[in-house]
């Protein structure tokens, strides 16, 4: 009754009214304020760190050094912990650290009674560093002879992961006579996720317990990991997550949590507040991985790939914490997003160097793979002089194809009818041949990409969620998830899937939208897109639980048989004749008041999935580039997904929308930039950082193929993370199209396009 | 909070100047959209402050008696924008500070600060260069004016003393009258953006609009200090209104104008934008003045 209607959103009020708390609106004004003293160089070893001169400043209550934490390396990734040590993820840094290993890695931390207080110590405080050589570069880190970050771990080179996939005999395949060989390397940037909430927590002791309020993705996870850092039983944390202000996989990690907690017991326990800069947060929280692909592909002339290579070199930064997942990911879509007839073979590798530490971000390691394969499809088509939707159809993935590994089943052609409905709202047919011969400084351009994603981590990690619900005497029910809401809008489409299930209208159904380990159900939180999939399996297992406990009171109250009963509306009605017995109301304020046989009807249950689901689709562009000037305007741009059945298509729309904007910016505009000399960040704020703006947007459209997910709850599956995957390389091919200039970077910006447009001759 | 040692707030310019006086180490503020990202950055964290931000004399446009348009350093850039004088006489300057920043920005910036910050991107910077702005600056000894062009030291720095305040921008007659002008902000975005290059050309026709009497085109970013590139105008001063002359002119803006290589921007790709924004600044001006371009 509710699922597939583009209600409200649950929060809409809280939010747009300013009512809804964030934590910096739930910290008491009273807190104490830490800030974290940085290294400035990009490799180092801290020999001292001089507090004199911070320690004397009015209203500094302590400092903390690299040289006080306790010896305790402990993993930071927003991944399920693992009981098998071999896949548990790689632990290699401390509270703070004396082996620096990027500039503005963790050395100190003030503790002070007010932030100018805190920000002048800082500022106070000196360190002094043996210097040691840095690399920037993946390729330059995995050479002999490069400085080595974690060698002391075992990570030889630098590596900290290199995996081989594929299918079939690669190097018999390329003997195959009459094909073309086409080859390139494709670069993409480090960039950031840019949430509006800058990472914040806080932290005190209580009785027994460490209590952390912080703005994150995945309270559970961070639970765990303060208890590992700070050599706590896990059960001895107690983590809060109230409304956050985006997260976008950047809080998908334990960030400042564990040193936060730490330095609340340093003082005490009392109340320690800290709140990272936009600054701090470009470089001292998490970037997307920067990756350079090689890829080779054999083909025939017909443009039927027979055999592809591809080789992934992805930039790690300092820090493992998601590690080499990114570019694992990656290689799975270059070896089943197209089906060459003979062979595949991808080797990846995930290296250490001496900038900020990448983690997760929005598309996991997608968009940088789709950038690499759809502009070298692109070239493809270019080289053979074939169209570039017919090579693709050619070559994508088949329906019925199911992965080995995952079960992961293709049970329809997504593809080929989100690239038709595109194809059509973009005009694509007739602007190709408008724009086809034309010869001036200004000239249009048609571009398209597709993509592979896959729905949540199962078989690599653990899927599993939990609910709780609890009817209340007027026929409500509070729902509990450690799924969480950060603003993708999933309390909403928890409690449309709950009312539908239960049969009781939306608005009686309150979803407890902040988690708190002590109270909210065991889950791992919002990531992998995972939340309307995964929650999807908890909340109908746990509404059809409470709606049979629910029925059997009202066997008891109307003496009917279950089986004749049924919630609908709210009401409870007899199946057999239609007639409505008594409303939910009277029979949960009868149950909880029963002077014979009183009862608290809830029901909570945990659905652990071993399925998983592929998501696809496809983004259209159409560019106008000012030679020049060195512009590309993007003048439409529309993405296609096949989500399967959509819970909330205003919601879905929404998020269509905020995914195209990020792959704007990564396919024109964003780029985190260092000193080739220091190491240094030399933009790290939000002016110099080009995040585009709503002036540098064209109209986003957002449309959709529904066909229902046969494994899923209620025919869902991904649509966080997936429009965020194509349009930068649809962008790029447009800018193809319209100057015949294949640019094998992103972002491609203006500087890049006139050094490419001079390079051809165009300027 | 920002770390503040103290301000003080004047209550007429001779107050200003008496509080700058007295305190050596402050830091004059007006809208406070640079001084206080600067404090938060720690270049100013601690320094005392001297306000002028509720002085209303300082702020307005109005013409002297001799047509020279005298536009008061504290009128936000939204109120230059929406001035009825600079629409009438100099537009492109209220289009040009039009392109600050955002909505919020633009509301409390003001132009005094702009040009007192000496910063080579400043959107008011370019045009003010092209109309030969004069800056009339109070400090105790009285008044005296300076041209734009001597008040922009070096990257950073103006002409102004401690004890020194800017008091007006002039734009005289016969630097605005006839002259329609076209401003252009390069950026990477269209809006919330620092300039790779700005260029502002204006111009004054032949009265059958066939020949270019006059044309000064000015740059910011080309150079530490906005700059005017005399070549430019040299090469197209007496010439007919042609594809020709619009050519030539900015291939001579090249010859003027010695932008480096940072990492915004190398020097190759300013040297084509410097050429490139010329020839469309004087199209458009052209075309604003009733020629044909």
């Amino acid at each position: 009754m509710s699922v597939g209607k583009s209600v409200k959103r649950i929060d809409a009020f809280d939010k747009v009214t300013g009512r809804a708390k964030y934590t910096d609106d739930l910290c008491p004004k009273n807190a104490l304020i830490a800030k974290v003293f940085r290294s400035t160089v990009a490799h180092g070893v801290v020999k001292s760190v001089d507090v004199s001169a911070a320690e004397k400043i009015p209203g500094v209550i302590k400092i903390v050094t690299c040289f006080d934490v306790p010896d305790i390396k402990f993993p930071t990734a927003g991944h399920p912990w693992s009981t098998d040590p071999h896949h548990q993820d790689v632990a290699d840094r401390k509270l703070l650290n004396t082996h620096v290993r990027y500039y503005g890695d963790d050395v100190a931390a003030v503790i002070a009674e007010n932030d100018i207080a805190a920000t002048q110590a800082v500022r106070a405080i000196k360190a002094e560093y043996e210097e040691l050589p840095f690399v920037l570069d993946p390729l330059e880190a995995m050479k002999e002879g490069a400085p080595q970050l974690h060698e002391d771990q075992g990570f030889k080179n630098n590596v900290l992961a290199h995996s081989q996939s594929g299918y079939g005999d690669y190097e018999e395949a390329i003997k195959t006579p009459g094909l073309t060989v086409v080859e390139g390397w494709y670069h993409t940037p480090i960039v950031q996720h840019c949430h509006i909430e800058n990472h914040l927590c806080y932290a005190y002791e209580e009785g027994h317990k460490m209590v952390v309020v912080s703005s994150t993705q995945i309270p559970h996870i961070v639970r765990r990991i303060v208890g590992q850092a700070l050599g706590r039983d896990w059960g001895s944390v107690r983590l809060i997550k109230p409304y956050i202000g985006g997260g976008f996989g950047n809080k998908q990690d334990a960030l400042y949590e564990p040193l936060c907690a730490y330095l609340s017991t340093q003082v005490g326990g009392r109340l320690v507040k800290l709140e990272m800069t936009r600054e701090e947060t470009f470089v001292s929280s998490r970037v997307r991985h920067a990756i350079t692909y090689h890829i080779t592909t054999h083909v025939k002339p017909d443009g039927t790939f027979v055999a592809q290579r591809m080789e992934g070199f992805s930039n790690q930064g300092a820090y493992a914490s998601h590690g080499h997942g990114i570019v694992a990911k990656g290689a799975s879509a270059f070896s089943q997003l197209y089906k060459s007839e003979l062979a595949t073979k991808a080797d990846v590798y995930t290296v250490y160097t001496n900038t900020p530490t990448s983690g997760a971000m929005r598309g996991y390691g997608i968009p940088q793979v789709s950038f690499a394969i759809e502009s070298h499809v692109d070239n493809i088509a270019k080289k053979l002089n074939l169209d570039p939707i017919a090579i693709r159809e050619k070559n994508i993935m088949p329906v019925g194809f199911v992965d080995g590994f995952s079960k992961n089943e293709n049970y329809y052609p997504s593809h080929l009818q989100c690239i038709e409905k595109a194809k059509a709202y973009i005009g694509w047919d007739e602007k190709k041949k408008q724009y086809a011969n034309e010869t001036g400084p200004v000239r249009h351009g048609m571009g398209m990409a597709i993509f592979w994603y896959n729905t949540a981590v199962w078989p690599i990690s653990l899927e599993s969620s939990s609910c709780r619900m609890v009817l209340n005497q007027d026929g409500s029910v509070q729902i509990q998830l450690a799924e969480t809401e950060i603003g993708q809008g999933a309390d909403t489409a928890f409690a449309q899937m709950a009312s539908e299930t239960l049969g009781i209208p939306l608005e009686k159904v309150y979803v407890v939208s902040a988690q708190d380990t002590d109270i909210t159900p065991f889950g791992t939180g919002a990531y992998a897109s995972r939340q309307t999939y995964v929650g999807g399996f908890s909340v109908k297992q746990t509404a059809l639980a409470l709606k049979e406990r629910i029925l059997k009171q009202a066997q008891e109250q109307t003496r009917m048989a279950p089986f004749n009963l049924d919630i609908i509306d709210g009401k409870i009605v007899r199946t057999t004749d239609g007639r409505v017995l008594m409303s939910l109301e009277e029979l949960a304020t009868e149950a909880l008041y029963s002077l014979t046989h009183s009862e608290h009807l809830t029901a909570e249950t945990t659905y652990q999935i071993k399925t998983n689901a592929y998501t696809f689709g496809c983004t259209f562009a159409e560019v106008e580039v000012d030679i020049p000037l060195c512009k590309a305007k993007l003048l439409n741009i529309v993405n296609v997904h096949d989500c399967g059945t959509l819970i909330n298509p205003a919601l879905a729309q929404a998020q269509v929308h905020g995914g195209m904007s990020m792959a704007i910016g990564f396919g024109m505009s964003e780029q985190l930039l260092f000193d080739e000399k220091t190491g240094r960040p030399l933009n790290n704020n939000l002016l110099d950082y080009k995040l585009s703006t709503i002036m540098d947007h064209p109209h986003l459209e957002g449309e959709f193929v529904e066909n229902p997910e046969p494994t899923s709850a209620y025919g869902t599956k991904a649509l966080g993370e997936p429009p965020a995957c194509s349009g930068a390389p649809a962008i790029r091919n447009a800018i193809l199209d319209a100057t015949g200039v294949a640019i094998d970077q992103c972002p491609i910006n203006p500087h890049v396009l006139f050094a490419s447009f001079k390079e051809a001759g165009l300027l | 909070m920002y770390d503040l040692k103290a301000l003080y707030e004047a209550t007429s310019v001779a107050n200003a100047i008496e509080l700058l006086t007295a305190h050596p180490e402050a830091k004059l503020i007006a809208g406070g959209s640079d001084v206080l990202v600067q404090m938060r950055e720690g270049r100013l964290a601690g320094k005392e402050l001297v306000s002028i931000f509720k002085l209303d004399e300082l702020r307005g446009v109005s013409t002297d008696a001799d047509g020279t348009l005298r536009i008061l350093p504290l009128t936000s850039f939204s109120h230059i924008t929406r001035d009825p004088l600079i629409q009438e006489h100099i537009n492109v300057l209220g289009e040009a500070v039009d392109m600050v920043g955002g909505p919020q920005i633009r509301n409390i910036g003001t132009i005094g600060g702009n040009t007192c910050n000496g910063v080579t991107s400043a959107d008011s910077a370019a045009t003010l260069h092209a109309y030969d702005a004069i800056m009339e600056i109070t400090g105790a000894q009285g008044v005296r004016q300076l041209p734009i062009r001597e008040f922009y030291v070096s990257a950073g720095k103006v002409a102004l003393s401690h004890e020194e305040l800017l008091t007006a921008i002039l734009i005289p007659k016969k630097a605005y009258e006839g002259y329609k002008g076209h401003y252009i902000k390069y950026a990477m975005r269209n809006a919330m953006d620092i300039a790779t290059l700005t260029c502002s050309v204006n111009v004054k026709l032949s009265a059958d609009k066939k020949t270019i009497e006059d044309v000064r085109v000015a740059y910011g970013v080309a150079g530490p200090v906005p700059m005017r590139t005399p070549s430019a105008g040299a090469a197209a001063k007496g010439k007919p209104v042609s594809a020709q002359t619009i050519e030539a002119f900015g291939e001579a803006a090249k010859l003027d104008v010695n932008p480096r290589t940072s990492w915004r921007a190398t020097k190759d790709f300013r040297l084509h934008l410097v050429g490139e924004l010329a020839k469309r600044g004087l199209r458009e001006a052209i075309k604003l003045n009733g020629g044909e371009a």
